[in-house]
């Protein structure tokens, strides 16, 4: 039984239809990457898992999503927001801004688990002052009384992560945790992230572009491509084996130690735009191998050798 | 403190030191009145009406012979009372509404917009003189209408504060890990858009001692014996030829008063830097 269960969700927000049958499951313990480019629809899929859709004027039109076995969507906003923090926690994209500049980075933490747990004040800081050791911050009773402005953009995005995890949720959703800070931090909070998550059983997740990231810390991966789902398996499979053309450009844009120079090629063409989908498979403008059948029938989600993947023409 | 700074560092210029200086002076005497004052406020000397400023009485005496000194001594205590109450409930209910409003939007936002911008088109001591001829004259109805007369102006300006905090992400951040409408409001946005409010309540506070004065002045405000710097000047009209110290130690207690309250705030506002946040709302 999965902790979370995305059953084919479908969002508009106005007249524009953003995801379309997207599904996934997450199992309790697992790090599970949602990678796509720009405008596929991952923050969006976050903003579905954390009940937040209404404030940006979106709505799920069809689909269900269950967490721990109860259907969230209809979910009236007094209990979803029991849900988040408690059970689903979200970090977002920008540590520099996440915090509020004014409180004392201990009290933002200490706040969650007060709120949540019911602590008191000094259970609560103590239980902080943990939690700041565990993000590997040196000094936690300094860092724990300093304000944001004094913190770099790595201990600030660890401040995050520390909040989501304060009150114990069962599923932390980050979307981008990373991509605000530099290269040689991002690698580093995503092992610590990982790390804590794993020691906990918590299950995870992880939004984000980078194929590098995925392979350092996912267990399985859903790829989304201009708001459908085009494959998903594990992470050692879909590296040694994708099956949708999209997935094989992914992996093949990763860069290599040893690469001649010049030789690294992004994807040719952009995502379409939500307001001229191409028909059939969104991904036929793109594509090297696309038929008239890619360009007329929209291919399902299929079981192929592994993992399940939406292309006519990969071997099943 | 954290929160003194900003008061320390507008000390430091010479502007914010005169006018904190003269602030103090007008507040301990508001505070030690009876200390301060030579006389009680309202014995009366008909024979010695309208001396002039001497040993006895350093500001004269004004017509019923009442040292003039003495009750400029406890008009500070009317003025600073009626002014300070008046704008700290003003200042509240603004920062309540202005907040309830900017935050929730929607119809309540329209209806407490319209009425405050309907206020906020009149003058404040037109609708101070309203209120007053609805409620009836004496010191609280001055201080009720002139919380009233300034309601808009906080409202306003904490609704614009808010309507720009409340989509700052730390506060959407907040909002994902669990936290309430009330936690938000009270715990992150209040906190962040209080300073211009608190800035722009001290130079209200000027502005409401000049209308607490003139409400005086028209016999609105503090009745008899009661000193009030307004009502003091009012009754020197009278005897303006003959003992122009009553009308002359009053207005000067009240231009001197208005002006540090100013100076100070502004050098409070250069403190903190916020003169484009004002501005801009």
């Amino acid at each position: 039984m999965a902790l979370l269960s995305v059953k084919d969700i479908s969002v508009t927000i106005g007249k524009l239809n953003l995801l379309d049958g997207v599904a996934f499951d997450i199992g309790a313990g697992e790090i599970l990457g949602l990678v796509g480019e720009s405008g596929s629809g991952k923050s969006l899929t976050a903003m579905c898992v954390m009940g937040l859709l209404p404030r940006i004027g979106g709505r799920i039109t069809e689909g269900s999503i269950i967490f721990d076995g109860r259907e969230m969507i209809g979910l009236p906003e007094v209990e979803l927001r029991h849900l988040r923090g408690k059970r689903i926690a979200l970090i977002s994209q920008n540590p520099m801004t996440s915090l509020d500049p004014i409180i004392r980075i201990g009290a933002q933490i200490d706040q969650v688990s007060t709120l949540h747990l019911g602590l008191s004040a000094e259970a609560a800081k103590a239980r902080s002052l943990d939690l700041i050791a565990q993000l590997r911050i040196p000094e936690p009773e300094a860092i724990h009384g300093a304000y944001p402005h004094q913190l770099s953009g790595g201990m600030k995005q660890r401040i995050v992560i520390a909040m989501a995890l304060a009150a114990d949720p069962d599923l932390i959703v980050a979307d981008e945790p990373t991509t605000a800070l530099d290269v040689t931090i991002q690698a580093q909070i995503i092992q610590i992230m990982v790390e804590l998550v794993r020691d906990r059983g918590l299950a995870l997740m992880l939004i984000t572009h980078d194929m590098g990231v995925v392979a350092q810390a996912c267990d399985r991966v859903v790829v989304l491509y201009a708001g459908r789902v085009a494959e998903t398996n594990t992470v050692e499979a879909i590296f040694a084996e994708p099956h949708h053309p999209y997935t094989r450009e992914l992996i093949r844009c990763i860069p290599r130690l040893g690469q001649a120079p010049g030789s690294l090629k992004g994807i040719p063409g952009a995502v379409p735009s939500v307001v001229d989908y191409p028909a059939g498979c969104r991904f036929n403008s793109r594509c090297g191998a696309a038929e008239d059948l890619c360009r007329n029938t929209v291919p399902a989600l299929e079981r192929k050798t592994s993992g399940l993947a939406a292309c006519h023409f990969s071997e099943v | 403190m954290a929160a003194l700074d900003p008061i320390r560092k507008a000390i430091r210029s010479p502007r914010g030191a005169g006018s904190a200086a003269v602030l103090v002076l007008v507040v301990a005497c508001a505070v030690f009145a009876p200390l301060l004052a030579p006389y009680a406020y309202d014995i009366q000397n008909l024979p010695g009406a309208n001396t002039e400023p001497g040993w006895a009485h350093w500001m004269g005496t004004d017509e019923f012979g009442r040292d003039l000194f003495s009750r400029i001594v406890y008009g500070a205590r009317t003025s600073l009372t009626v002014a300070i109450s008046a704008i700290s409930i003003s200042v509240a209910a603004g920062l309540t509404l202005g907040a309830m409003a900017g935050y929730f939007g929607g119809p309540f936002d329209r209806a407490v917009t319209a009425v405050v911008d309907l206020t906020w088109s009149f003058p404040e001591i037109l609708i101070a003189l309203i209120l007053i001829a609805i409620i009836g004259p004496g010191l609280e109805s001055t201080m009720v209408a002139i919380s009233i007369a300034y309601l808009a102006q906080f409202t306003r300006l904490t609704r614009a504060q808010i309507m720009a905090l409340k989509n700052e992400t730390y506060v959407e951040a907040t909002a994902n890990l669990g936290a309430g409408h009330f936690h938000i409001i009270f715990r992150h946005l209040l906190p962040n858009a209080l300073t211009p409010v608190i800035v722009a309540g001290m130079l209200a506070t000027g502005d409401a001692i000049i209308l607490e004065a003139t409400l005086g002045f028209f016999g609105l405000g503090a009745q008899p014996p009661t000193p009030s710097w307004g009502a003091m000047m009012s009754s020197g009209t009278a005897q303006i030829f003959i003992a122009p110290w009553i009308i002359i130690f009053p207005g000067l207690a009240i231009a001197l008063t208005v002006i540090a309250i100013n100076l100070f705030g502004d050098a409070l506002i250069e403190a903190l830097d916020i003169r484009n946040r004002l501005r801009s709302s």
